[in-house]
């Protein structure tokens, strides 16, 4: 009876988290910018200002910049305990990076299907992009991640 | 030595601990077991103790895990005051620091610290449950973010920037896997090759499995008193706590930190002069009027061996970059300039978190008394601690003979 509507649910790509970052062709991470003292928060600040010296409560929504420099880079070999939820059978490793971006601070997120840490050096640019996280009963799930853009001349280090 | 803080100062007359293992029994034999042990050691009965702090740990599943009140009632309920702290890998400090407060005060004379856990097997992992509002639970979930994979990002920074090397890291193991050979109370007692961890798989690049120190079971005690009660009990020249550093961050932090996705945004306010770890131990140093020059002996948590080369800069034992210089020259072996964990570190304990603040304090005491047997550091009168826990919590100790 409800066949119709499952499948079509199941089709759906949707971010696993709400309100973290936009989708689309130039998908971005979504923080907040402090009214009283313009502090930048990811994820997006509700409650406080982190600042010591402000008291601020309200605050905007800012879309974060989409390029940012490496601040250093790892990979899970092990498969991560729940609630990680695994995708393949058996396991594949992914990278994770750690990216400051303009705005102050270092986002840390997935490297992009396809990137090791041989792909990858402290300084290096990346940019975001969403990709696919995990299957569950409402469709695909998306995330951000972390794709390097300036790999041609570490496919040449990792080499050396 | 005296100076500035030497008013402040406060006697530890007793140490004792229950070996590191996995045991697989309650935590509150191994605080019991080594609570006594330093009770023996101090020559203070329970009876006379008027203050009891636990460390505790808020990991699920731990019944009546309201750690001090739970020692008194296994010591036998003596009417004692009692506190209970939590500061994840920072617990033993702030339980110390209680401890301190109190005698400083005037309010006690005789503290009893006690941290003993009993750990699960494997990573550290939240409980179950969906918490789409917890940190610690969604960097699980949305990026399969563990500890290991923290202390990795560091790791292959000082590859990145100061051409360390994953042999550095191993030579840690090496050195640490020495220095805890004849320790009584180390799980690890077996001397560990550069080549045995190179050739462990890796966990989280750079990192090998034996980089990387396990979770243990084990419990650790200290007896603490004021300067006038030692000397009542006929001690005139304890070793002495100078500092204890308990420091929360500066906004904003900006180095990547467990469990969070960011760091705080340097965009409106700049980032501090200290970063948060070398902030933990610029406190202490300040509190006991030393220098990082005066210091002998350093016992700092290796959760990785890469970690211990970090904390070894931001102790500022050495300037940044070149802890791996002082390793290769072996001035952090026993018999260098400044032996760095002749315990062993945690590579040769694993963690038992609300007791591993305070084994280091124990391990220094030893040092401190030249008791330290088969790992003695020559001559040590001052020893530092360093540790951070989880969410903000800084642990620095600085003891003096």
């Amino acid at each position: 009876m409800s066949d119709t509507a499952t499948q079509a649910a199941g089709d759906s790509v949707t971010p696993a988290v709400a309100g973290w970052f936009t989708t689309g062709p130039a998908p971005a991470l979504i923080g907040t910018s402090c009214q009283s003292c313009g502090t930048i928060s990811f994820p997006r600040e509700t409650t406080f200002c982190k600042n010591p010296a402000c008291s601020g409560e309200e605050f905007e929504d800012v879309e974060l910049s989409r390029h940012g420099k490496v601040w250093s880079y790892t990979d899970a070999q092990y498969q991560p305990p729940a609630p990680y939820i695994p995708t393949t059978d058996p396991y594949v490793p992914f990278a994770l990076a750690a990216v400051e971006l303009p705005e102050g601070l270092v986002v840390l997120g997935q490297v992009a299907d396809g990137f090791g840490v041989d792909d990858l050096k402290v300084g290096d640019d990346v940019e975001l992009v969403v990709e696919p996280l995990y299957t569950d009963e409402t469709g695909v799930r998306t995330i951000w991640r972390w794709k390097p853009t300036t790999t041609d001349t570490n496919a040449n280090g990792a080499q050396a | 030595m005296s100076g500035a803080g030497s008013n402040n100062d406060v006697a530890i007359l007793g140490v004792g601990m229950h070996p590191w293992g996995k045991w697989g029994q309650s935590f509150v034999k191994y605080g019991v077991a080594a609570a006594r042990a330093a009770l023996a050691d101090s020559g203070v009965n329970w009876q006379d103790v008027d203050f009891i702090v636990g460390g505790e740990t808020v990991r699920n599943g731990y019944g009546g895990y309201v750690a001090g009140a739970t020692f008194a009632q296994a010591l036998g309920w003596n009417g004692a005051r009692v506190a209970t702290s939590y500061a994840a890998c920072a617990t033993g400090a702030q339980a110390l620091d209680t401890a301190r407060a109190r005698i400083l005060a005037g309010l006690s004379e005789v503290a009893l610290v006690v941290g003993a856990d009993t750990t699960p097997k494997g990573f550290l992992a939240p409980v179950a449950g969906e918490r789409w509002d917890d940190p610690d639970w969604l960097r699980f979930r949305l990026m399969g973010m563990t500890n290991p994979a923290y202390f990795a990002l560091n790791a292959r920074r000082r590859i990145d920037l100061y051409g360390a090397t994953a042999e550095d890291f191993a030579a840690v193991k090496v050195k640490n896997a020495k220095h805890g050979l004849n320790n009584p109370n180390a799980r690890y007692r077996k001397e560990v090759t550069a080549a045995d961890v190179l050739a462990s798989p890796v966990v989280s690049n750079p990192l090998h499995l034996l980089d990387i120190c396990a979770t243990s079971d084990g419990g650790a005690a200290i007896i603490l008193t004021s300067m006038e009660y030692a000397r009542k009990m006929g001690i005139a020249e304890p070793v002495r706590i100078k500092a204890i550093s308990t420091v929360t961050p500066t906004f904003p932090q900006t180095i990547m930190d467990m469990p969070n996705f960011s760091t705080d945004s340097a965009s409106a306010v700049p980032a501090p002069e200290r970063t948060f770890k070398e902030s933990i131990g610029y406190a202490a140093y300040e509190e006991a009027g030393i220098s990082p020059e005066d210091v002998d002996v350093a016992e700092v948590y290796d959760l990785a061996t890469s970690v211990e080369l970090d904390w070894i800069e931001d102790l500022a034992l050495c300037k940044r970059g070149e802890a791996e210089h002082l390793l290769r020259a072996g001035e952090t072996t026993i018999g260098g300039r400044i032996p760095v964990n002749p315990s062993g570190g945690l590579a040769c304990f694993g963690e038992a978190v609300p007791a591993q603040a305070l084994a280091q304090v124990c391990e220094l005491t030893w040092q401190l008394r030249g008791q330290a047997e088969g790992r003695q550091v020559e001559g040590a009168r001052i020893g530092i601690t360093a540790n951070q826990g989880l969410f903000g919590h800084g642990s620095s100790v600085i003891v003096s003979a």
